[in-house]
């Protein structure tokens, strides 16, 4: 492998990674501020993507605006979904979560089926973004996958300042620790969780939004994704941002690479790494010991 | 539990057995069926149910050993003596390393870690050419163990109503023994049960085990059934549907998990046809993920949690 291909992987590693983090995020969030395993965020991923597909000719060339006004969106129907759903599963225990979260994919797969169908469809590239640069003598890389390693590092700077930084983020933080104490020193923690499950589900389809154009929207998308981030997080550690953020690269750089060199057996390469974390630390990189 | 009740169990086999022969070929075909799905969701059972242990990739031992028994058959076909323990075999091989990897984890994790193992198994056979590929392969001759051929409907019938009364036997021999003790333990405190001298990760790993070579034992049975194996065996919608079984029917009991896969067959079998709920049953997903919620919301303790509500107790 000569330099110019080794760097357009790396490249493929760092931007499927920071794809990867942005949907981990939302789920390592919801799960350890809320308790609450959700199998249906590999949904709300799909539906970012069909949510692009369906966006993309309304907005043409701004891109940018179609991001926002999708992220407005799915963080409404995150709102929506806390207050149907998932705030009657925080008393009951994980067994009950993950049927409901299992019926729930089962009917947003559905929807999806009748609304826009099963076909495999492209979604185009805003015309400002097409094309690529050259790399070394031979080999070019294509602008948009670098815009969308900027898109994923702007929203993670943003998330960590949000967490770290603001009043907003200190609540959170607090509910994560210690739920009852939060809510004894008055904080509605009922809006916190409605908050933070919409911030979620806004994170997982924005991921979706970005893949969009460069995977192309097919069914059961949201499945594979689902899994590999379970994977993320159980070696990043749960409930932690920064361990899925190293795990989330740690992943990106084992399956691109694997796809290079054992290309039959790459699908197995993320699952081997994970077996070794669990070896080494089951609780994760960056888990608190239990 | 009365007395009346706990032979039940026993009735509906010996019931079973009279019906095989009168039951019409489709109706034979669904028993079998739900009889094969009944035994792995009893597998499921020991684990979830009677350990405690929410395992979401429960459907990797169940295609492993229909994978096993498809791919030892070859072309000349083979023996049950021999097809049958080395199908259970791969299974509870492939058990004993997830389980001693996922093990090392609780609660949520473990869900995701099982969950995760599971689909790595599905990508070797959906990606390789091990089995097929995503098509799967086909099984040439079915097994045979003497007079015993699986070609035929009624020795289809017999055996694999031998398996579920063989595997609801073990099952209760492991819940009425020390070591299905040690199990309802480790489900109920297992802090207890370690402070107690109790070495919990050899129990809950030798519980692991069992379970997937059970399961092994149903995907043996389906194999030669069906005919005919694919990746959608290992695929976790399976995984999620045989720990619906389980909780439809009722946690912690073992005819809660024959109840269950019965329930639940006929459920996807009447949202999927037409004459029963009209053109809503080409969106049958739809209709199953809206029963599973409601159902989630109003029957958190299954089919015999409602069945024990409704019968005045003596």
């Amino acid at each position: 492998m000569d330099f110019g291909t080794f760097l357009v992987q790396c490249l493929n590693a760092v931007q499927y990674g920071l794809l990867l983090f942005l949907v981990a995020s939302g789920l390592t969030l919801i799960f350890g501020i809320m308790g609450v395993i959700n199998l249906a965020h590999g949904s709300f991923y799909m539906i970012g993507a069909y949510l692009a597909f369906s966006l993309a000719p309304l907005f043409g060339d701004n891109f940018i605006l179609m991001l926002l006004a999708g992220v407005v969106l799915t963080a409404a129907l995150g709102y929506v979904l806390e207050w149907a759903f998932f705030s009657y599963l925080y008393q009951r225990d994980h067994l009950q979560q993950v049927l409901m979260t299992y019926g729930l994919i089962l009917v947003f797969e559905e929807l999806r089926s009748i609304l826009i169908g099963n076909d495999v469809h492209g979604v185009p590239l805003p015309a400002w973004l097409g094309g690529s640069f050259a790399l070394g003598d031979l080999m070019s890389y294509p602008w948009y996958r670098i815009f969308a390693s900027v898109a994923c590092i702007v929203v993670a700077v943003a998330l960590y300042y949000v967490v770290n930084r603001t009043r907003l983020g200190m609540m959170v933080r607090a509910g994560a620790s210690n739920r009852d104490m939060v809510r004894g020193l008055g904080i509605d923690i009922r809006r916190l969780y409605r908050i933070v499950f919409a911030a979620g589900v806004a994170l997982a389809a924005l991921a979706g939004m970005i893949a969009a154009p460069m995977s192309s929207v097919y069914p059961n998308m949201g499945a594979s994704v689902l899994i590999i981030c379970f994977v993320v997080v159980v070696i990043g550690g749960i409930g932690s941002i920064t361990g899925a953020l190293v795990a989330a690269l740690l992943v990106g750089f084992v399956d691109t690479f694997g796809k290079v060199f054992f290309a039959e057996l790459s699908g197995v390469g993320i699952y081997v790494l994970m077996a070794v974390i669990l070896i080494w630390r089951p609780e994760g990189l960056m888990g608190k010991k239990a | 539990m009365n007395r009346l009740s706990s032979f039940l169990p026993l009735a509906c086999a010996v019931v079973l057995a009279i019906a095989g022969p009168l039951l019409s070929p489709y109706a034979g075909d669904f028993v079998v069926k739900v009889m094969i799905l009944s035994i792995f969701a009893l597998s499921l059972q020991l684990l979830v149910g009677m350990t405690g242990l929410v395992s979401l990739g429960h459907a990797a031992f169940y295609g492993i050993g229909a994978y096993a028994t498809v791919l030892a058959s070859g072309k000349d076909g083979g023996s049950i003596a021999w097809l049958l323990p080395l199908a259970m075999a791969c299974a509870a091989g492939y058990a004993l390393v997830v389980g001693a990897l996922s093990l090392r984890t609780r609660g949520v994790y473990f869900i995701m870690v099982t969950l995760a193992f599971a689909q790595m198994a599905f990508f070797v056979f959906h990606d390789t050419d091990v089995g097929g590929g995503s098509d799967g392969i086909y099984l040439y001759v079915r097994p045979v163990l003497g007079a015993l051929d699986m070609e035929n409907r009624l020795t289809q019938f017999y055996v694999v109503l031998a398996a579920l009364v063989f595997t609801y036997a073990l099952l209760v021999l492991i819940g009425r023994s020390r070591f299905g003790a040690a199990l309802a333990g480790i489900r109920v405190n297992e802090q207890r049960m370690r402070a107690a001298g109790f070495p919990v990760y050899g129990y809950k790993l030798a519980a692991f085990v069992i379970a997937g070579a059970l399961a092994g034992l149903a995907g043996f049975l389906l194999a030669a059934r069906d005919g005919v194996v694919n990746p959608e065996l290992l695929s976790w919608h399976n995984s999620g549907d045989v720990l619906l079984m389980i909780i439809l029917g009722g946690l912690g009991r073992l005819r809660g998990a024959v109840i269950g896969a019965a329930c639940f067959t006929v459920l996807k079998e009447v949202l999927a046809t037409q004459s029963f709920v009209g053109p809503l049953a080409d969106h049958w997903q739809l209709t199953l993920g809206l029963a599973i919620i409601v159902f989630v919301a109003l029957l958190p303790k299954g089919i015999i949690g409602l069945a024990e509500r409704l019968s005045p107790r003596a």
